[in-house]
């Protein structure tokens, strides 16, 4: 079976694959490119640890199929921070403790991520809304919520 | 297994035509879920979301003609569509997170048959029409009519949706769906129900339409209902017959989730709280 070559753009670099029709987007990123910060959990579309976003588009990589990827721009964990310099969420979730063993973060970190590029001054209740797709058996949820919300207050004291 | 992404309509249906088994590709939120745990092992995949037009929601005779790769969220940032049939776009917006909402589409929520679909209920409400492109050329089918049971559509060897119409709001209309859950999100209808209502100049029905979901093996329109409303205002005892209705028509099974006594009940209690919403919106209620 021939496999399909695609190019896209992921985390701002022109990016060429090749993969299997099967092969979903989290299993290109994952074992076609090395960018393993994309978690597996359920594999279902159920628990947010795959998230990415396409074309500034949350969704679950794991639902994705790698050939779909044809000309979008993907967006992952690897793209958050600038070089060394952490993106604020990111360092409010390790100053606040939002995250323990860690597997859920990445998929928490892009899903806020763009909660916060579409709606920067969000309540309780649309953040526990967005982030409803994303499962924690760590943390209670708690703090990871309380993380967002104290990164958007000082992402808008500091615009 | 092959994945073709085609430019246009017709070399869609040149390959779902071609290829016994071939299944059509939209959002993927249930098809890479069977694909993954091997429910199907599929020869072909054909993505819909490069043909022409098949983004976008386009205004049409008054009404809104909504692309069949046209997602949840697109759906819900769009201002007419809102307007127009919140009622369809709430239901669309309830399918699974945030995520699932990137990807997922109506016609791909009609599609996968499910008897607890969210957006059905509401299509169905609405007389959404679907049109489907095939071998023989185009022809347009009433919602109602593409689911068959569960898993099962009217679509022939070769067909797909290109497009769901939904017709002109009218004056003095307005829908609503509401789902009962166990939670308060990501899980699948106990029960769904959408309720489209018209009004006259004296704010008494002069039209409804009543689906359920999840309490039968397709969508069920609640012909009794529409009828025990006409010509009435919405009150207590119209709202009773309502539910009276409505709990009569629903031919729910016993399963985990409840028990066909409970779905009964919920159905009537549903319709109610549904008929309140779409009227209010049918008096120039917006929030
Ligand atoms: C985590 C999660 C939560 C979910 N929650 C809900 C929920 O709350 N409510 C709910 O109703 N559903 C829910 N779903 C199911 C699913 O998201 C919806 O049914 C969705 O609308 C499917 O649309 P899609 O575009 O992703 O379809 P796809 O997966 O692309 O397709 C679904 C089926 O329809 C066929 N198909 C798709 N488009 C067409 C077309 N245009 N013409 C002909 N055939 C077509 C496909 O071949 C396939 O068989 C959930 C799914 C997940 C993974
Ligand atoms: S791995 Fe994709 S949602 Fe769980
Ligand atoms: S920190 Fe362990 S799952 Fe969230």
């Amino acid at each position: 079976m021939s496999r399909i070559h695609v190019t896209t753009t992921i985390n701002d670099d022109a990016t060429e694959f090749l993969c299997e029709a099967e092969a979903t987007l989290l299993d290109v990123l994952r074992d076609e490119l090395g960018l393993t910060g994309t978690k597996e959990g359920c594999g279902t579309g159920d628990c947010g640890a795959c998230s990415v976003t396409v074309d500034g588009r949350l969704v679950c990589s794991c639902l994705m199929l790698g050939a779909e990827a044809e000309g979008r721009e993907i967006a992952t964990i690897e793209g958050m921070a600038e070089g060394e310099d952490l993106h604020p969420l990111q360092k409010k979730f390790i100053e606040m403790a939002a995250l323990q063993c860690g597997i859920c973060t990445p998929g928490f970190l892009v899903a806020a991520k763009s909660l916060l590029e579409r709606n920067p001054d969000p309540t309780e209740e649309d953040v526990r809304y967005w982030l409803a797709g994303n499962l924690c058996r760590c943390t209670g949820y708690d703090k990871i919520i309380r993380a967002v919300l104290e990164t958007a207050a000082d992402m808008r004291r500091a615009s | 297994m092959r994945y073709e992404a085609p430019r246009s309509v017709e070399e869609a249906v040149t390959a779902l035509a071609g290829q016994t088994g071939a299944h059509v590709l939209a959002g993927g939120t249930d098809l890479l879920v069977k694909l993954r745990s091997e429910m199907i092992a599929p020869e072909l995949i054909v993505d819909i979301k490069r043909i022409a037009g098949m983004r976008e929601i386009t205004a049409e005779e008054g009404g809104w003609r909504i692309g069949a790769a046209v997602s949840g969220a697109e759906m819900g940032e769009h201002e007419g569509l809102c307007a127009d049939w919140p009622g369809v776009v709430e239901a669309a917006e309830l399918i699974g997170s945030t995520q699932v909402q990137g990807r997922a589409t109506i016609a791909g929520n009609l599609c996968n048959a499910s008897p607890a679909a969210d957006s059905v209920p509401a299509m169905v409400a609405a007389s959404a029409v679907a049109r489907i492109a095939g071998p023989e050329g185009t022809r347009d089918l009433a919602v109602i009519d593409v689911p068959q049971g569960p898993g099962k559509t009217a679509l022939g060897p070769g067909e797909f949706i290109t497009s769901i119409f939904l017709p002109p709001r009218g004056a003095r209309s307005g829908d609503a769906y509401l789902r009962f859950i166990p939670r308060t999100e990501m899980d699948i209808a106990v029960v769904g129900c959408g309720i489209s209502l018209s009004l006259d100049e004296a704010g008494r029905i002069s039209g409804a339409r009543v689906a359920l979901g999840a309490v039968g093996p397709k969508v069920i329109l609640v012909e009794a209902a529409a009828e025990a409303l006409k010509h009435r205002a919405l009150d207590a005892g119209a709202l009773d017959d309502l539910a009276t209705a409505c709990a009569r028509a629903a031919t729910p099974i016993d399963d985990k989730r409840g028990t066909a006594e409970f779905r009964r009940h919920v159905a009537g209690v549903l319709a109610r709280r549904v008929a309140v919403i779409a009227e209010a919106r049918a008096k120039g209620d917006t929030a």
